[in-house]
C-alpha cells in the first residue's frame, strides 16, 4: 500500500518535468508569436493570428490525442514512403511536452504581445536612437521591462499549464494521476490516491504562486506605485 | 484521407450524440454552477469570518488542482465507499451516484462553481465605493443594497471573465470522455478513431466542431456584453 506513495512521488517528477519542458516552449513560442503579431508583415500577422484563435478554441484533450494518434500514424506513413519498414512509436512524453507547450504558446502569445504593447513606445525609440539593433533593443531595453507586465498572466497561463500536464496521463504517460489511477483500480481505495495528488499538485502550484509572486515584487521594484 | 468515413450516416449520428452530450453536460454544470457560485461569491464578500475561510479554502483547492483529479475522484473515489455504496441502489440522492452522467455533471458545476465564485467575488469587492454609500444614504439596509445596487453592477462587470470560463468550461467538457461510457464529443472521436483507425478525421473533425461552439458562444457574449455592458463602453460620439 505505502509503495503506491512512492510511486506516486516518483511520478510526480515525472509530471515536473512535463510541465516544465512545456514551458520552455511555450514561451519559445510565445516569443516568436508575440513578435510576429508585432511584426507588421501581413502574413506573420496572419499565421500568428490563425495559430492563437485555433489553439485557443479546441480543448487540449483534443489536441493531444491528435497530435499522439496522429503523429504516430503520420510518421510512419513518412517512414513507409521513403521505404522504410520500421514503426516507430511516438513518445507520450515528448508528445505531452510538445502538445502542452504548442498549446500555452498560444496563451503566451497574447500574454506577451500585450506586456510589449504597455511598454511606453519612446522607450523602443531612445534605443534605436542610440543606434541599437532590433536584437540588442529587444535584449537590454524591451525585455527586461515586458516581465513585470507579462507576469500576471504567465502566473495564470503557468498554473493552468501545471493543471494540464494531468492530461498527459490519457495518453500513457506514467506521472502521478496515471499511477495513482492504476493504483486506485489495484487496491480498490481509490479516494486516498487521488487525494493525495490532488494535494501534490495543490503543493506545486502554490509553492510556484509563492515564488512568482516574489518574482513579481522584484520586478515592479521600479515602479512607481500610487495610493489612493 | 479518408473524410468520408466521417460523414457515413452512423459516424454522423455518434458526433450528433456527442454534441447533445457535451451541450447537455455544458449548459447544466454551468447553470449549477452559476447557483452556486453566487452562493459562494455572497460568503466569501460577506460578514462572517468563518465561512468566508471555508469558501476560500474549497475555491483554492478545486482552483489548484487539476478538472481531471477531481472527476476522478467524484467517479471512481465517492462511487467506491462503502457508505455510498450502501444506499447507491434505493436511497434518493445517492443513486445518482451510479450514473457516469451525473458524477461528472457534478465535477464539472463544481469546478466551474469554483472559478466563477472568485471572479464574481472580485466583481462584487470593486463596486464603486459611491454607489454603495449613495444606497446607504437612502436608508438601504445592507440585504437591499446588494439586491439592488451591488449585484446588478457586479454581473454585469463579471460577463467578460465569464465568457472566458464558459469556453474553457466546454473545452473541459472533453474530460467527460475519461469517465467511461460518456459518450461526447471527443469520446465520439476517439470511437471512431478505434473503429477505422483513422486519427487525423476523428480528432480533427472533433476540433472543428469545438471550434465552431467556442465562436458560437464567443459571439452571444459579445452580443451580451454590447447589451449589459453599454454604459461602459467607450463613447462613440
Amino acid at each position: 500500500m505505502n509503495g503506491y506513495y512512492f510511486t506516486i512521488l516518483h511520478g510526480a517528477v515525472l509530471t515536473v518535468g512535463v510541465s516544465l519542458l512545456a514551458l520552455l516552449v511555450s514561451i519559445v513560442l510565445g516569443l516568436l508569436g508575440a513578435a510576429a503579431k508585432l511584426s507588421g508583415n501581413r502574413l506573420l500577422v496572419a499565421v500568428a493570428t490563425a495559430y492563437t484563435t485555433i489553439i485557443r478554441g479546441i480543448p487540449d484533450l483534443v489536441l493531444m490525442l491528435l497530435v499522439f494518434y496522429g503523429g504516430t500514424i503520420g510518421l510512419n506513413h513518412l517512414l513507409a514512403a521513403l521505404g522504410s519498414n520500421g514503426n516507430v512509436d511516438i513518445n507520450p512524453f515528448f508528445a505531452g511536452v510538445l502538445t502542452i507547450g504548442f498549446i500555452y504558446g498560444a496563451y503566451m502569445t497574447e500574454s506577451f504581445r500585450g506586456a510589449i504593447l504597455s511598454i511606453p513606445k519612446g522607450q523602443m525609440e531612445a534605443a534605436w536612437a542610440f543606434g541599437m539593433s532590433r536584437v540588442q533593443t529587444f535584449v537590454r531595453i524591451t525585455a527586461p521591462q515586458m516581465v513585470r507586465y507579462a507576469l500576471p498572466s504567465f502566473t495564470n497561463n503557468w498554473l493552468v499549464l501545471i493543471k494540464a500536464t494531468a492530461l498527459v496521463s490519457l495518453i500513457g504517460l506514467k506521472e502521478m494521476t496515471y499511477v495513482a489511477k492504476q493504483a486506485s483500480a489495484a487496491t480498490r481505495s481509490p479516494f486516498a490516491f487521488f487525494l493525495f495528488t490532488a494535494a501534490l499538485f495543490l503543493v506545486y502550484t502554490t509553492v510556484s504562486l509563492y515564488a512568482l509572486r516574489k518574482l513579481n515584487a522584484r520586478f515592479s521594484l521600479g515602479a512607481k506605485r500610487a495610493t489612493l | 484521407m479518408k473524410w468520408s468515413v466521417i460523414f457515413e450516416p452512423q459516424n454522423l449520428a455518434l458526433y450528433g450524440n456527442g454534441i447533445l452530450t457535451t451541450l447537455g453536460l455544458l449548459f447544466s454544470s454551468l447553470g449549477i454552477g452559476a447557483v452556486l457560485a453566487l452562493i459562494f461569491a455572497l460568503a466569501l464578500t460577506g460578514p462572517w469570518a468563518p465561512l468566508r475561510w471555508i469558501v476560500g479554502a474549497y475555491t483554492y483547492v478545486v482552483r489548484g488542482t487539476p478538472l481531471l483529479i477531481q472527476v476522478y475522484m467524484i467517479y471512481y473515489g465517492l462511487g467506491q465507499l462503502e457508505w455510498i455504496q450502501e444506499r447507491w441502489n434505493d436511497i434518493w440522492p445517492w443513486t445518482y451516484f451510479k450514473e457516469p452522467f451525473f458524477c461528472a455533471l457534478f465535477a464539472f458545476s463544481l469546478n466551474t462553481a469554483g472559478y466563477t465564485a472568485e471572479m464574481l467575488a472580485g466583481a462584487i469587492r470593486e463596486t464603486n465605493a459611491g454607489e454603495i454609500e449613495a444606497a446607504q444614504a437612502f436608508g438601504m439596509s445592507r440585504f437591499q443594497v446588494m439586491l439592488r445596487v451591488v449585484l446588478p453592477s457586479a454581473l454585469r462587470r463579471t460577463l467578460p471573465a465569464y465568457s472566458n470560463e464558459v469556453v474553457m468550461m466546454l473545452q473541459s467538457t472533453s474530460l467527460a470522455s475519461a469517465v467511461p461510457s460518456m459518450l461526447d464529443v471527443t469520446a465520439a472521436a476517439s470511437r471512431v478513431y478505434s473503429d477505422y483507425y483513422l486519427p487525423f478525421e476523428a480528432y480533427i473533425a472533433a476540433a472543428f466542431i469545438y471550434l465552431v461552439a467556442s465562436f458560437c458562444l464567443i459571439a452571444v457574449f459579445r452580443l451580451a456584453e454590447r447589451r449589459f455592458l453599454a454604459y461602459l463602453a467607450p463613447r462613440k460620439h
